[in-house]
């Protein structure tokens, strides 16, 4: 097979950024300027002792050293490392070399492409979004670097070769590393176009380069926001209201500002905060607030009774999302037919590393150390608290300690709190640092939401569906935030996604949307609306086979005849599981689901043991995954076994409930999440692809709830329609 | 009122408040970050030391209660079994967010100071008291598995 070459056409405004670092250290920095607002002058030298403002992806060091700038968040998705691969396989650089530090909150340089202006990390969009530009940013740097030996040399540039940080001449026996060409570089123009590699000449991309924060984060020496200090810097503890939507009435301070080490106590929108020498004191301090809450507005019903109103809003007309056909008569005429209803809880993110953020403020900067995941909107949120300018505030991203979309949020709510606490301390400098508790945590709302779905199909005499009526009740995510736009004739898509583009050949589709409002804030968790959608959808097609009398996979893949790639997951995962292997031993059962989210496809099959007191346990999945060209097929088999371990906590133990509009749970005592004893064995297959890469982040969390449940139901002859489903068969 | 013990290897006398979680005043007495809070109950592990070889939650200990003690945070690691497992977690490319690591390090490195063979279900129990929300369980016990294999050599 021949390639054609690929000719990188990004925008056209460039510019080269030409820097000599501090002391002996020569810089070349490649960079991009997206603005249409003309070509830009920078800075072509920065003084000697100046901290090197890092604003492209690339610097290369006289001392050969490659630091690749990430304009994206490492939470542990590994997108340092897929980014750094990008680079440095364009660049032919030595991987032992290639370090990583995080880009700062410049929306211009820094934007993620799919989100348009904004710097974000988010919808497993690291890579897609940064494919082009890296290899293009990439490749250049390396033209550039061939350039300076070519001239330096006096040979012509297609003498030249490259690998592993180094220019090789053949015929004149001669060979240079890129930090002894650097200088010369800084002289040359940037090209206009470059020839991106072949992909069958990948070196990096495809094989297995170890995760750049792999020794750190196991030496313990990776920092992260709860890591960080400044001289001089206190750390807050904030009391929030115990009900959503509440307010301080009226509060008294004098026992929490006795408490030795407490320095002041503040108040803030969002409650009462105790400023403290260290944790210890902060949390005796809060401890010790007495404070009157005004919860006349607050959110007070129960979620055992908004649940009874989502079943009660499901047999009520509601928005289509999509139609096709009449599904109503399809089903009303058809020979056989089934229904089911799920219930899905609310669910907390509950990151490993409680929120926290730190955050000088002064008159007229603000400076933010956090694991900072929407940079463009939590600057302009800080800003606006702070009275300042958003150019005025500067945020420093680290490492995050997980987020699953926790701090990918439109309120920015605890960067938002961490500098209204300093605004109200006085803004005069002191750096403070807000720290959440565990409890805090999960009390503190931006939920997945909570869903009702209701489904019924309709099967012909032949078993085929020919009808399929889908409706979702619960709360929109991007209602009321800065993506309100993207409401479509009232359906949030993030609502819908995963079920309105059902991907089965079925003649006549209805889905339907019922958008609810509470006073509980939600936001997306790690695969957003196919955290319930794939469920349902997956569940009752297992149900709707077993109607047809026919086994899950046989009835999905006859569905997905015009779905290729979804198709190809789904045959490998059955091959590699040995679907047709013949049945498992009483009480146990394999049960298969597929789902396409974000670009990526991700077939499952979950195999259990159901013992006689009901308890569950997933002995074995096997993953297939199409996520297209696979950068580091180890990191996306990683992120398959934990987007399952995720997804498998959450849909055997994970609920958020409220009494009279009160969370039930706390710490990690009653809000469950997997463990070590509860991980099944994974084993995950990538399909070769050479089409664009996409994200392996969320997709794996999509299908292992219904996997399951269909397996479940292969052991024991019972359905799951409510989670989490903790024991089966017990009410 | 001070309070001394043995910090990796060395006296260590940190005044602070006795009643101040071990876990704190590591962090923020003696300025050791290594070990992290998840929860503040002993429900995650995330900050795991080492009482006088036992895997400990830091977080709901006293500090009084180390008076005289012997503490090993990630920081102070040093036995062969420890390093066997910190060599392993790199090799199987273990960590994704980082956040619970250290803690899951030295509850691994305590099981393998006491059994040089452990079984599945031997991890299973000096494991399941650290929580990771990454889910890299699966490789955990392959690199437990992979650092005694080590040892035996």
């Amino acid at each position: 097979m021949t390639h054609k070459p690929v000719r990188s056409s990004l925008p056209t405004r460039r510019d080269f950024l030409k820097t000599a670092g501090t002391a002996s250290v020569v810089a070349l920095t490649i960079g991009f300027e997206w603005a249409a607002t003309g070509r830009r002058a920078v800075a072509a030298v920065t003084p000697p002792g100046a901290t090197f403002t890092p604003n492209a992806f690339l610097r290369i060091g006289s001392d050969n050293r490659v630091t690749v700038i990430a304009k994206h968040l490492e939470m542990g998705q590994g997108t340092y490392t897929g980014i750094a691969t990008i680079v440095a396989e364009e660049l032919d650089a030595d991987w032992t070399t290639v370090s990583v530090e995080s880009a700062p909150a410049d929306a211009k340089r820094y934007a993620n492409l799919v989100f348009g202006t904004l710097q974000g990390t988010g919808g497993s969009s690291a890579m897609a979004n940064s494919w082009a530009q890296l290899r293009d940013a990439g490749a250049k740097a390396r033209a550039m670097l061939l350039s300076a030996a070519a001239k330096d040399w006096h040979v012509p540039v297609a003498e030249l070769t490259t690998d592993k940080g180094m220019v090789y001449h053949a015929a004149g026996k001669r060979q240079a590393t890129y930090g002894s060409l650097v200088k010369t570089a800084l002289s040359l123009p940037v090209p206009d176009n470059v020839v991106l590699k072949d992909p069958k000449n990948f070196k990096l991309i495809g094989a297995r380069p170890p995760r750049v924060d792999a020794a750190a984060k196991t030496d313990g020496s990776a920092q992260f926001t709860l890591d960080f200090v400044l001289p001089g810097m206190l750390v807050a503890l904030l009391k929030r209201p115990p009900l959503f939507g509440a307010t301080v009435k009226s509060f008294d301070a004098t026992a929490a500002a006795a408490v030795p080490g407490v320095v002041k106590v503040v108040q803030v929108p969002g409650g009462i905060a105790v400023v403290a020498k260290g944790f210890w004191a902060a949390k005796l301090g809060r401890d010790a607030l007495k404070i009157e809450w005004d919860d006349s507005k607050a959110e007070k019903r129960s979620s055992s009774a908004l649940m009874a109103e989502y079943r009660r809003l499901a047999d009520q007309p509601a928005l289509s999302a999509r139609k096709v056909g009449d599904a109503h008569k399809a089903i009303g005429d058809a020979t056989r037919r089934v229904s089911a209803s799920y219930e899905f809880p609310y669910l907390a993110h509950a990151p490993m590393e409680p929120l926290d953020a730190v955050v000088k403020l002064d008159a007229s900067s603000c400076e933010i150390w956090a694991g900072d995941q929407f940079q463009t909107i939590d600057q302009a949120n800080a800003a606006h608290t702070a009275g300042l300018d958003p150019k005025q505030v500067s945020i420093h991203t680290l490492y995050a300690g997980g987020s699953f979309g926790r701090r990918a949020n439109t309120i920015s709510d605890y960067i938002v709190e961490a500098v209204s606490i300093a605004k109200a301390f006085g803004a005069d400098g002191t750096p403070i640092k807000l720290q959440w508790t565990r409890e805090d945590d999960i009390h503190g709302g931006l939920y997945r939401p909570m869903y009702f779905h209701k489904l019924e199909a309709g099967l012909n005499a032949q078993g085929e569906l020919t009808g399929w009526h889908h409706v979702i009740v619960g709360q929109s995510i991007i209602a009321d935030t800065i993506f309100a736009a993207g409401i479509k004739d009232g359906i949030d898509s993030t609502s819908v996604e995963g079920a309105a583009n059902i991907a089965y050949a079925i003649p006549n589709i209805a889905v339907d949307l019922s958008t609810t409002k509470t006073g509980v804030p939600v936001l997306w968790w790690r695969v957003v609306g196919s955290s319930h959608t794939t469920f349902a959808v997956e569940a009752f097609i297992d149900e709707a086979a077993h109607v047809a009398g026919v086994d899950g996979f046989t009835f999905r893949r006859k569905l997905l005849e015009h779905e290729p790639r979804m198709k190809a997951v789904l045959e490998l995962a059955a091959e590699k599981a040995g679907w047709n292997a013949g049945p498992l031993p009483p009480g146990r059962g394999r049960g298969i689901a597929v789902a396409e989210a974000f670009k990526t496809f991700v077939a499952q099959v979950a195999e259990v043991t159901v013992d006689r007191d009901g308890n569950v346990k997933v002995d074995r999945v096997v993953c297939a995954v199409d996520c297209g060209t696979p950068i580091n097929p180890d990191i996306i088999t990683a992120q398959m076994e934990g987007g399952i371990g995720f997804g498998l906590g959450a849909v055997m133990h994970s609920a958020i409930t409220l009494k009279d509009g009160r969370v039930e749970q706390g710490n990690f005592n009653n809000y469950r999440v997997l463990r070590m004893n509860e991980m099944p064995k994974i084993e995950v297959h990538i399909v070769p692809s050479t089409a664009p890469p996409t994200g392996v982040g969320e997709p794996g969390v999509a299908p292992i709830g219904p996997a399951v449940a269909n397996a479940i139901f292969a052991a024991t002859g019972k359905r799951v329609h409510a989670l989490p489903f903790g024991k089966v068969g017990v009410a | 009122m001070p309070t001394t013990f043995r910090l990796n290897g060395q006296t260590a006398t940190l005044d602070a408040d006795p009643s101040m979680p071990l876990l704190w005043a590591l962090r923020e007495v003696a300025g050791l970050h290594g070990t992290k809070f998840g929860c503040g109950m002993a429900m995650c592990g995330a900050c795991t030391v080492h009482l006088d070889g036992q895997a400990v939650r830091s977080c709901v200990m006293p500090l009084s209660a180390v008076e005289g003690r012997d503490i090993t945070t990630i920081e102070g690691l040093h036995s062969k079994q420890a390093k066997a497992v910190q060599a392993a977690w790199v090799e199987l490319q273990v960590p994704q967010c980082g956040y619970c690591q250290s803690g899951q390090v030295m509850s691994a490195t305590a099981l393998l100071e006491k059994n040089a063979a452990p079984t599945d279900a031997d991890i299973d129990s000096a494991m399941s008291g650290n929580i990771c929300r990454c889910a890299t369980y699966q490789r955990i016990r392959a690199a437990i598995h992979s650092a005694a294999q080590s040892l035996k050599v």
